[in-house]
């Protein structure tokens, strides 16, 4: 299926380069390159081009493209899901995943890479099995190879693949058993002119940090089940069970992992948290233009919005801003029209606001399009969407382990129109 | 293992002398770049005896590979190092490799050395190979059997004269029974034999059974393979419906309605001809099985089963895989690019499925353009009449966005929302004609081209708007919307009699500065003029035909000379110049402006050749239904009569063997309910029982499991079909390998014992809490929950079953019955708006979907009473009607029996006196004699158990209370006379005072 791989930086030079099959010459990436001149913007190159002889399925994740050559039909999608799960092991393995990173860790990048496709097709992608063929590099470890001669290789046999829970390592010990669970909801919204939501959604997860002895058997229920009609799970999660009762019931995974992600699409669920107040004009014939942006809470339950960032893409005509924030700091970058303002927390009695002007190009007739406002920002303990944890057990070993559970709002694509 | 790994790099470098050498790059830094061009160095660092020495010379040649370069030289060096110290990392000699791969006691060691083994791609080792795959195909580890699957297509590779013999392994392998397997095989199959859908037949149902178990990588290729396949087998159950949108949808359902409607005879007869379509319960299994992959967190896998579903599903039942492809579409944006694809495709063929998700297609100025595309299209093709409004004012402002190429996108996409749909082509058109006057150029051309297209639809009406357009020639200088409004005056020069001429005019006057495109249609406008109007034209044309005669491209030359021929009458000319009028100005259809991705559901959905709309290498057609459907029975399996076992004890025993997770994952439904209450019994019951699908597929047998199917587990009725019992053979074989495994090799007797635990684990969380007693049964007691009258037919009552609510053990489980007495069948019952007391819960019983006319069901909720007698108040929905309906629990019911010496019992009663004593005399009743009257009595009134007692006068009771588990201890002691004694201790007092009355009353009567 896939048949090599190769991995571009945004210098546009392949940095590394791994083959299943047979070796496929690096020249095919010239499409790549000739697809990547004609996108104006990086994410505009097409996830999938044809060349004469082969496909080429590209992701683009922290500024590297992940280029994989293909031969003959798969489902692209496949192709994709992989590439992004190969992102997601590296960043899983060296904390992030840079092209410095990467060239740091070839041998790991390289035994990885070997782990984890079979002669093209996928073998072993769960972090878990992964990291019991091949550990993680740490700072000890690494001192200790280079003194001992020895490598990343775990002596141990892959023996979770054996596993009926393949994502579980056997035989892990902690002293202190804890899990967490993180409830992370995102807003998408578009807010239109007037301040009325044109489309709402909820984009929720739970991400879940397990360190837990043995065997644990969890269950976990909700106040309100209702809510999740919309899920997609971590294999682990029974899910006959959840259909019956609602309730989760899964032997977790060692570490971090996402249990759960859902989707509330229904918008009359869908508070919104802050308000905008803009009046932004261009007159016609002066080189002036008027901006005015206030930002408000509304719909946060009493909780404080914090680590607001309001930004917007300012037409071309603009040449400068001039304005005056009521908090925080803002940037202007006259190249790429790109205004900033950190507000930092929303005091709700004396609202954050961002006045002053802008200036036009001389001559310049008045920009007819609008700019958009996008903002984020956090509410620190509350699911906007209401969703509630009702209990955590656990079944299956002895000790009493120690739970924690945190809620969080977050700003995900949410604009408002002006 | 990764160590050889490394090796085969090496050699996959080795292999590409051939390449040129790239030249040596000195900016980039670290080992990438230090020393790399002295070979000589790392062979010395190869050859010296300091271990770190060694290793980083290998990871230079492993950066060197990683960069492409060709380190082929330095093999020698590297295999002289590869010391044999094991057999993990012993050099590739092939015939040693096989016989680790058949030998070695473990499994994992076996199974990595036919994976080396395979990956030498080396001719020559052909034999040895096949040998191998051969020899691991009946290995006892399922893991060597996978590592033996992905051991073929290489081989196939290798030398594909080896595809008979591989075929055969294929076979052999795909009738495994494991999910390990599943997914590699499949995956061989379709690199190998993806055109021998023969030999899927025998293993349909097994893997349609297995598929929620197989590794998703390994799911997505059997849900594609399946499709295929099951385009081959069933009938098409859409086939109908063309015929039914024709003829009525009543036609269909009675056809001695028809005699009346002379009108709808016809089609009628045409239906009635076809056989009602029943869908076959194989056809069903798949649907079934891959519908909860929806849910799965890997894209892929809910793409797959997404075009499965648009590819084999009734029409209604499409619907379901919109919410998860729309779900899809936050992930990362190359995720989202192939998925609208693929919507985009759907949204043509079935519009009213994305049409609730309309406001997830709005497009976000943040959106890369590629993807705003593909939006705008979805959007376009979701356009009808009553959504048009609210798309087109999102197009407006899409309008004014900054991304230009993006705005000439909508308008293309608000000009064929014109052309759909006529209501709104007035209102376009203004938009349009609005938008002529924009400032930018790009948005002003593309509004021509659009508007051009519009107007040819109905052009009288318009004139006013083709003059407006032809002032713009004045200032538009994009040669396409000059081009187009030329041609719009001259193809309508009729309707602007006095402009078109005027125009002609000034373009005469830029021709040598016009585009080429632009001059030939000036000479087209010159043309036809000249056909219309010749009195005012004739020597302008003539003067822009000698332009054109000396202008330097062939093509205007040839065009000029061509119309000076066909329209200036010469004695010479044919006689096509007769027909000149005719020809240039003859009614042409008004072009249909249609979305690209029509008719792309040709291919597969989510394959690569849709994506590209061009076949890619090695793509497999998706086959048309067939006219009548092969036999079904090819599917069969032969199962034993031995296997066909159905008395529970059986089958709990096989629950307790099964190894998988979710396997027991899916069927802790049944084991649970087995134990802990009789319901899904009673849902068994209620369901039409089965016949076997080899019977009649025609008939019964389909509905039969149609129904099943909405069935919540896959315990329904279809549990004694060939499918199921056929599954159940698998676990028998299953358990039986399983003890041949033990026998042999030690480790795997480890394996085995590990498996058991995990199972063990499992089980022990869906049964029912370890120090719970077993609930002594009497007649259960039964309330009514909703009397027939009240309920309209539905009558429901309710009674404590007594046993633990599975999931929370704080949970009275409450079993709740419902009769449905009427003529018509109930859906969707459902509790809603539960009304409780703070701190009460309710767990809802999982929604009926239907309950037909004369039926009982019977499911199981918890409450959670708060060890209080504070009734818990809900509404009782069906698809109609809503009932309000109230649960009071007895005193006795809020507890649980436990389990308790003399001694115990004597301690715990001791801390629980004074207020939490209360005790009571009475007069035992008329027949209440004896001991074991007395012990059923209590009993029935409260969910205790016995105490053993010493004294024969005294009969002692224990259990806690559900909620808070506090200790309920009751003595009852007899004295003569029928006089008697009750004592209750309850740290709750309220608890202890009412059951004292309530025990008081049971034993007095």
């Amino acid at each position: 299926m896939i048949h090599s791989l190769f991995l571009v930086n945004s210098s546009g030079d392949i940095f590394l380069e791994k083959h299943w099959k047979s070796v496929v010459s690096r020249s095919v990436c010239d499409y790549f390159f000739e697809a990547q001149e004609r996108a104006s913007e990086p994410e505009n190159v097409p996830p999938v081009i044809p060349t004469p002889h082969h496909y080429l399925i590209s992701v683009l994740r922290h500024r590297i493209y992940f280029v994989a050559v293909i031969q003959s039909e798969v489902p692209p999608l496949f192709v994709i899901e992989f590439l992004h799960r190969v992102v997601d092991t590296f960043q899983d393995y060296f904390g992030v995943c840079t092209e410095a990173a990467i060239k740091d860790n070839v041998v790991v990048v390289y035994e990885l890479l070997e782990e984890m496709l079979d002669n093209g097709f996928p073998l072993a992608t769960e972090s878990n099995i992964l990291k019991e063929l091949i550990k993680p590099p740490t700072i000890l470890r690494t001192v200790v190879n280079t003194i001992t001669g020895s490598t990343n290789v775990g002596e141990q046999l892959p023996t979770g693949q054996l596993s009926v829970v393949p994502w579980r390592r056997t035989g892990v010990k902690y002293t202190n058993n804890e899990a967490y669970f993180d409830v992370v909801e995102e807003i998408d919204a578009i807010i239109d002119k007037s301040g009325s939501t044109i489309t709402a959604e909820i984009q929720g997860v739970i991400d879940a940090c397990v360190k837990l002895s043995g065997m644990p058997d969890l269950t976990l229920s909700f106040m309100n089940p209702r809510l999740l009609d919309d899920v997609s799970f971590h294999p682990c999660v029974r899910f006959k069970r959840w259909e019956a009762e609602r309730i989760l019931s899964f032997i977790p995974p060692d570490g971090n992992f996402r249990l759960l992600s859902y989707h509330v699409s229904s918008q009359n669920l869908v508070a919104i948290p802050v308000y905008v107040k803009h009046n932004i004009t261009f007159r016609e014939g002066s080189s002036q233009g008027r901006f005015e942006l206030t930002l408000g809470p509304k719909q946060t339950m009493g909780k404080a919005v914090e680590s607001v960032l309001v930004s917007s893409q300012l037409p071309r005509g603009v040449l400068n801003v001039n304005l005056n924030p009521s908090q925080g700091t803002y940037t202007f970058d006259p190249v790429t029209k790109l205004l900033s303002w950190d507000v930092g927390k929303i005091n709700p009695q004396k609202l954050p606001s961002l006045k002053g002007s802008m200036s036009l190009q001389a001559g310049a007739s008045k920009p007819d399009e609008n700019p958009t406002i996008n903002i984020q920002f956090k509410i620190q303990q509350m699911a906007i969407s209401g969703l509630k944890v009702n209990r955590l057990d656990m079944y299956g070993e002895k000790y009493k382990p120690f739970k924690g559970i945190k809620y969080m709002t977050k700003a995900g694509k949410f604009q408002v129109r002006t | 293992m990764s160590s050889s790994s490394a090796f085969n790099d090496e050699k996959g470098g080795s292999s590409s002398v051939g390449e040129p050498e790239y030249g040596h790059d000195p900016a980039s830094g670290g080992i990438f770049s230090s020393d790399y061009k002295r070979h000589d160095d790392l062979k010395e660092m190869l050859d010296s005896n300091k271990d770190s020495l060694k290793l980083e010379a290998m990871k230079r040649i492993v950066a060197m590979i990683a960069r492409g370069k060709n380190a082929s030289d330095l093999f020698p060096a590297v295999v002289k190092n590869v010391a044999c110290k094991n057999i993990e990392v012993s050099p590739p000699r092939p015939s040693r490799y096989r016989d680790i791969s058949q030998t070695d006691p473990n499994q994992l060691i076996r199974a990595s050395a036919l994976r080396v083994l395979s990956s030498i791609r080396v001719t020559i080792i052909v034999p040895i190979m096949m040998l191998a795959i051969k020899e691991a195909a009946s290995d006892m580890s399922p893991y060597v059997r996978k590592t033996a699957a992905h051991a073929i297509p290489k081989l196939y590779s290798l030398d594909p004269d080896q595809k008979d013999q591989l075929i055969e392994v294929i076979e052999k392998l795909l009738a495994d029974k494991t999910t390990l397997v599943a997914g590699s095989v499949v995956m061989a199959f379709e690199e190998v034999c993806p055109e021998r859908i023969d030999l899927i037949h025998k293993n349909y149902r097994k893997l349609c059974n297995l598929l929620i178990d197989v590794e998703e990588w390994g799911q997505v290729v059997i849900i594609n393979m399946l499709t295929r396949y099951a385009r081959t087998q069933f009938l098409n159950p859409n086939a109908n419906e063309s015929l039914l949108e024709e003829g009525g949808e009543k036609t269909f359902y009675g056809s001695d309605e028809e005699e009346g409607k002379e009108d709808k005879v016809e089609a009628a007869a045409l239906v009635v001809k076809r056989k009602p379509y029943v869908m076959d319960p194989d056809h069903r299994l798949l649907l079934r099985n891959t519908k909860p992959l929806l849910q799965s967190r890997n894209a892929a896998v809910v793409m797959a089963v997404a075009q499965l579903y648009f590819h084999l599903a009734p029409k209604a039942e499409v619907g379901v895989i919109a919410k998860a492809l729309v779900r899809l579409m936050r992930s990362h944006s190359e995720v989202q690019y192939v998925v609208l694809q693929n919507v985009a495709t759907m949204t043509i063929k079935r519009r009213g499925m994305f049409e609730p998700y309309l406001k997830s297609f709005y497009i976000r100025s943040t959106d890369p353009t590629q993807i705003k595309v593909l939006k705008l299209e979805v959007l376009t093709n979701l356009a009808n009449e009553t959504n048009i409004s609210t798309i087109l004012r999102e197009f407006q402002t899409y309008i004014k966005s900054m991304d230009k190429d993006f705005v000439a996108a909508t308008i293309q996409a608000i000009g064929r929302c014109a052309t759909n749909i006529g209501e709104v082509r007035d209102t376009c058109l203004n938009g349009l004609v609005q938008l002529l006057s924009n400032r930018d150029e790009l948005v002003v051309a593309e509004s021509v081209v659009v508007i051009k297209k519009l107007l040819q639809m109905q052009p009288e009406k318009h004139s006013d708007i083709i003059k407006h357009m032809a002032k713009l020639t004045d200032n538009i200088q994009v040669p396409m919307a000059r081009a187009s409004i030329l041609w719009l005056i001259g193809e309508y020069c009729e309707h602007v009699p006095k402009i078109a001429p005027d125009v002609l005019r000034k373009m005469a006057k830029s021709f040598t500065n016009e585009e080429d495109i632009v001059k030939l249609q000036i000479l087209n406008l010159a043309a036809k003029l000249y056909l219309t109007n010749s009195k005012q034209t004739k020597l302008l044309t003539q003067y822009v035909l000698n332009l054109a005669k000396y202008d330097q491209n062939y093509d205007i030359r040839d065009r000029a000379r061509f119309i000076r021929q066909l329209i200036v009458p010469t004695d010479k000319s044919g006689a096509l110049s007769k027909y000149a009028k005719k020809l240039f100005l003859a009614l042409k259809p008004a072009p249909v402006l249609e979305s690209p991705f029509k008719d792309r559901d040709h291919f597969q959905l989510g394959s690569l050749s849709h994506l590209l709309n061009a076949k890619a290498g090695g793509y497999q057609e998706l086959p048309d239904w067939p006219e009548s459907a092969p036999d079904p029975s090819v599917r069969n399996v032969e199962v034993p009569e031995w296997t066909k076992c159905s008395s529970r004890e059986k089958r709990k025993e096989k629950k307790v063997e099964k190894p998988f997770y979710s396997d027991s994952e899916g069927e802790s439904g049944p084991t649970e309910s087995a134990d802990s209450g009789n319901q899904s019994g009673c849902v068994c019951l209620s369901q039409p029982v089965n016949s076997s699908p080899d019977s009649d597929t025609g008939s019964g047998s389909g509905s039969g499991s149609d129904s099943g199917s909405e069935d919540s587990g896959s315990e329904s009725g279809s549990e004694e079909s060939e499918g199921e019992s056929d599954s159940e053979k698998d676990e028998k074989d299953k358990r039986k390998s399983g003890k041949k495994k033990a026998k042999k090799t030690a480790p795997e007797s480890e394996e085995r014992i590990y498996v058991s635990f995990c199972v063990a684990l499992l089980l022990k969380c869906s049964f029912p809490s370890p120090q719970a007693a077993s609930p002594t049964c009497g007649p259960l007691k039964t309330y009514e929950l909703l009397h027939r009258i009240t309920g309209e037919g539905l009558a429901v009552t309710y009674c404590f079953s007594r046993r633990p609510f599975t999931g929370d053990p704080h949970m009275v489980s409450v079993q709740i019955q419902f009769t449905n007495n009427t003529e018509v069948e109930a859906r969707s019952l459902r509790v809603l708006e539960p009304k409780l007391q703070s701190g009460m819960r309710i767990a809802e019983f999982p929604e009926i979907d239907v309950l037909p006319p004369g039926e009982i069901s019977t499911v199981v909720m918890g409450i959670d009473f708060c060890d209080s007698t504070q009734a818990a108040n809900f509404q009782l929905c069906t698809h109609t009607k809503k009932f309000f309906v109230t649960i009071q629990p007895p005193v006795g019911e809020l507890m649980m029996p436990i389990f308790m010496t003399e001694n115990e019992f004597k301690k715990e009663q001791g801390q629980l006196m004074g207020m939490n004593e209360i005790t009571e005399k009475l007069t035992l009743g008329e027949g209440c004699r004896g001991d074991h009257v007395i012990i059923q009595r209590v009993i029935s009134t409260a969910n205790l158990s016995r105490v053993p007692c010493g004294s024969a006068m005294e009969c002692r009771f224990a259990g806690k209370t559900v909620t808070s588990g506090s200790l309920v201890l009751v003595t009852v002691v007899t004295k003569e006379e029928r006089a008697a004694q009750v004592t209750v201790n309850c740290e709750k007092m309220l608890i202890g005072t009412m059951l004292v009355k309530d025990i008081l009353q049971a034993l007095s009567q």
